[in-house]
């Protein structure tokens, strides 16, 4: 029996509507962020699959050496097969000891093989089967808020993202660069006024109270960090203030963050991708410190990327789009410190067209098998979200 | 040509904003003699990209109809002011053909791959990466400054409405190098002309074949995705009737269309040969194409090469659901988010008759009660684009902007960037994509900017460059002689609070009635 088998023994015999109660806390205190990693960020390089032989003698200048305690270069331990990238050492390790993070590898879509980042990032936000005609304005974070009866969605990106685009009105704002408004205060009380009587005078209203709320968060931040406290900066300073905000007000997120498309000099355990590695891990624990211990109990962060890369090096010590990745779920109440779903032993006869990590957990089947749990949603909200999905079990919460 | 007539505002313009309330008494002075007719400020301000102080009195010269047919009916080219042709002449590429600006990236591309040395070749690839942003904010500059300046304002309205409903998003590829040629040279000059027309002209772009990936699509190995928006977005509409069999089979018939950027002919049969059509970059391949026969649309085509595209194009645009489609996407643009059955019916009829022509429809569309209705009914709401380029054309009027960064910058702030959506549905045309809570907040922000100064609008982007003066002067003689008379008295009230004509400026961009 493998693995899959033995998860669906288990699901078998607990009934679906008890194990959708087996979150720890009400469903209504439960909160989502979701991260993309825009560019297809290169997944063998962060689960490293150190067990395998295959695995260095493709990578021969990019690899990452097996663990050794010797060597602050090596990969850190995650068990006999795996190991993570010694960038994360600080902060996604420790995590790892809490069971606070697990890892799904092989993780994807089935049925978008275009390796194109823009085709791909659109299916994998819309939700929706890759063929066919598909709605754009559908996205299926917007379709879980709908679900919820007490959503609170935000998208924390400059634009709204086509996983946040539906039905309902979500906001979304951007926090890289928020400074005080320049609409003052008087001047918002005149606009007040004078939507007052309109049909977007809800609009109005609730937008200056988002702004403000936003504002007065981060100027707390402001003066800590004017106390001398280390002040982070790019994703970090997002994430650190995402945490925050979804502590205090909001329970469904979104943020994404950009450069994983490392076609050329991509580093090994130092480099461009470590130093981008660094920054996500520290935002992600920064985000976790944020929200606080009884947020981060009630939270699971997902990190997804459209796609892996090549397994193998190519000529510029980079890799190219690929196929399977290895998605992150994070969070205080999570069944963590193991790698989940589906998986292969990691050697040439296992590539997908004998180049990329293949797919055997598909992302809505994964997304919906976390909801379920989560939010203890029945069958019928679960198909309105993900038609014609059979929820993955992957016993994540 | 035609020509918009300098008027007294213009003088208005040099002075400062200290003088904004001087100006204001005397306008209110002189308001009954010179009083603007309301119904045609409200069209005016429908069909262009916003009213402004010199066009409405070149309204209230011409007379409505009479500027109505102009709008409906510019020469094939309308001279810009010397000021703005000045700015675009100064932009490489902008007399180059696709082919030529594609050839020439590529073989920068090719290049930068070439250098030995990685941290070199890294630096050379960030170059070329460089050059193709900079043409795509050329390509924005010369939508913005059309947008701003040219009088055929209804065409330019068209303009950015057939580019959205073509879509293409300038991150694909090398799209930002094409997507000027592909506004100047595939949308702009049919925006009023015949829908088949700018159907095909789209469909020999290669931008478009590239966005769409019909230029992957061969026999052997299909790839529907042109054909699949071709029937969903560019003509017939979702859930009009065609099946999957017809998106497979527009799909064989478009095998072989496609790009080519050697400068010798592909490698043929001898009996192919004479299929073979090239038009710069566009090629129609027969080595890739299906000969198959098909079936589209209940019609039998006989295979035979390029020929089956135009017969595909005729019995699409001869389609009723084509009419239809069409018709309820101008009015959703022009009219309102759900644009009464009545009105759509007209157009369609008006598009049958016509044989598929734009300007046709839209006179149809102008002209009916439902239009004039909509005038004064308050339920259009502006997306951002057309925000924006309103509030700096009632500011500024004829002073031509020398950066349009700023604008460009709104615009992205405000999720509507030019050529930046990122799927083939365009950006939406309905009100409730753009009022929420987070893009009214960022639009009073943007209206507090444009209101405050100049903005960054007049310092030219060059080095050592100086900031132009400038203040946006909104409170002009359209101001007191027909748009404050549209106002209500809670933002007349709010308005008589402002404590500066900055503070003026940004709650009158800020109302509720300017963002109709």
């Amino acid at each position: 029996m493998n693995r899959r088998d033995l998860i669906k023994a288990f699901a078998a015999i607990a009934p679906l509507t008890v194990a959708g109660r087996v979150w720890a806390a009400p469903a209504t205190d439960a909160r989502s962020l979701v991260v993309f990693l825009r560019g297809a960020y290169d997944a063998a390089n962060v689960l490293v699959p150190v067990s395998s032989d295959f695995y260095y003698n493709s990578r021969p200048t990019l690899g990452i050496a097996r663990p050794d305690a010797g060597n602050p270069n090596g990969a850190l331990p995650l068990g006999p097969e795996w190991g993570l990238h010694p960038a994360l050492r600080d902060s996604i390790f420790p995590l790892w000891g809490k069971r606070e993070i697990a890892f799904v590898p092989f993780a994807g879509t089935m049925d978008d093989l275009t390796r194109s980042h823009f085709e791909t990032q659109d299916t994998i936000e819309l939700g929706q089967s890759a063929s066919g005609a598909r709605d754009y304005r559908s996205g299926f974070m917007s379709r879980l808020a709908t679900e919820l009866s007490r959503a609170k969605p935000i998208a924390f990106t400059e634009q709204l993202p086509l996983m946040f685009r539906g039905k309902s009105q979500i906001p979304n704002i951007g926090l890289g660069n928020v400074g005080k408004p320049g609409v003052d205060d008087r001047q918002a009380q005149l606009i007040k006024d004078m939507y007052a009587q309109s049909n977007l005078a809800a609009s109005v209203s609730e937008g200056f109270r988002v702004r403000d709320d936003v504002y007065r968060s981060i100027s707390e931040e402001m003066t800590a960090a004017n106390r001398g406290a280390v002040s982070p900066r790019g994703f970090e300073l997002s994430a650190r203030r995402i945490g925050r905000l979804m502590r205090e007000q909001f329970n469904l997120g979104f943020v994404d963050v950009g450069g994983w498309d490392t076609h050329v000099n991509q580093g090994a355990a130092t480099g461009y991708l470590a130093d981008r590695l660094g920054e996500l891990g520290r935002a992600l624990a920064g985000f976790s410190e944020e929200i606080g211990p009884a947020g981060w109990r009630d939270t699971v962060i997902v990190v997804i990327s459209e796609f892996g890369r090549t397994f193998r090096e190519n000529g510029d010590r980079g890799t190219d789009h690929g196929h399977g990745s290895v998605y992150w779920v994070m969070g205080g109440g999570i069944n963590g410190g193991r790698i989940l779903g589906e998986q292969v032993k990691i050697e040439q006869a296992s590539l997908f067209q004998n180049r990329d990590y293949p797919v055997l957990t598909d992302y809505r089947a994964m997304f919906a098998g976390l909801f379920l749990r989560m939010y203890g949603l029945d069958a019928a909200a679960l198909q309105r979200i993900f038609t014609g999905v059979h929820p993955a079990e992957l016993g994540l919460v | 040509m035609v020509r918009i007539p300098k008027n007294l505002s213009r003088r208005l313009y040099a002075c400062c904003a200290v003088i904004a309330s001087v100006a204001g008494i005397l306008g209110a002075v002189a308001a009954h003699a010179n009083e603007f007719n309301a119904r045609d400020l409200a069209l005016m301000d429908r069909l262009t990209w916003g009213i402004n102080a010199s066009s409405a009195e070149h309204l209230r010269a011409l007379g409505t109809e009479r500027w109505l047919q102009e709008q409906l009916h510019p020469p094939a080219s309308v001279a810009l002011p010397d000021t703005v042709t000045a700015q675009i002449e100064a932009m490489p590429d902008v007399h180059k053909l696709p082919f030529d600006i594609a050839v020439a990236f590529e073989q920068q591309a090719k290049s930068a791959n070439q250098v030995a040395d990685t941290d070199q070749k890294k630096a050379a690839q960030q170059v070329y990466q460089g050059a193709m942003n900079d043409r795509a904010k050329q390509a924005a500059a010369r939508t913005i400054l059309h947008a701003l300046y040219a009088p055929d304002q209804l065409r330019e309205r068209m303009s950015w409405f057939w580019f959205n409903h073509f879509n293409i998003h300038q991150y694909k590829a090398n799209l930002r190098i094409l997507v000027g040629d592909y506004e100047d040279r595939a949308i702009r000059p049919f925006a009023l002309g015949k829908f088949r027309d700018l159907l095909a002209s789209t469909m020999r772009h290669p931008a478009m074949l590239r966005y769409l990936d019909n230029a992957d699509n061969a026999a052997g190995h299909i790839n529907e995705n042109y054909a699949r928006e071709i029937m969903e977005l560019h003509t017939m509409g979702v859930g009009s009737g065609y099946t999957q069999a017809d998106v497979e089979a527009l799909a064989r018939i478009l095998t072989g269309v496609g790009i080519d950027l050697k400068s010798e002919d592909p490698k043929l049969k001898p009996e192919l040969q004479s299929q073979l059509v090239r038009e710069g970059a566009f090629e129609f391949n027969p080595s890739r194409h299906d000969y198959g026969d098909k079936t589209f649309l209940g019609h039998p085509i006989k295979g035979r090469g390029l020929a089956e595209v135009d017969e595909a194009l005729d019995i699409l645009v001869h389609h009723p659901a084509t009419a239809a489609h069409l018709s309820r996407q101008i009015a959703t643009y022009f009219v309102s988010d759900n644009p009464p059955e009545s009105l759509v019916q007209k157009m369609a009829l008006a598009f049958k008759t016509s044989d598929g022509d734009i300007a046709a429809v839209l006179a149809t569309m102008v002209h009916a009660p439902e239009f004039a209705a909509s005038l004064t009914s308050g339920s259009r709401f502006k997306d951002p684009v057309q925000y924006v380029l309103s509030a700096l054309r009632l500011a500024y009027d004829d002073k031509t902007v020398l950066n349009t960064a700023p604008v460009q910058n709104w615009f992205n702030r405000l999720g509507e960037g030019l050529f930046n959506h990122e799927t083939p549905d365009g950006y939406a045309l309905t009100s409730a994509s753009w009022n929420g809570p987070g893009q009214m907040m960022v639009r009073f922000e943007v209206a507090r900017q444009i209101g405050s100064g100049s903005s960054g609008l007049f310092k030219p982007d060059l080095p050592n460059a100086t900031d132009q003066p400038a203040f946006p002067l909104i409170q002009n003689a359209l101001y007191f002689n027909g748009l404050r008379q549209t106002l209500r008295p809670t933002t007349l009230t709010a308005l008589d609070k402002a404590i500066s004509p900055q503070d003026w400026n940004t709650l009158f961009l800020s109302s509720p009635e300017f963002m109709r």
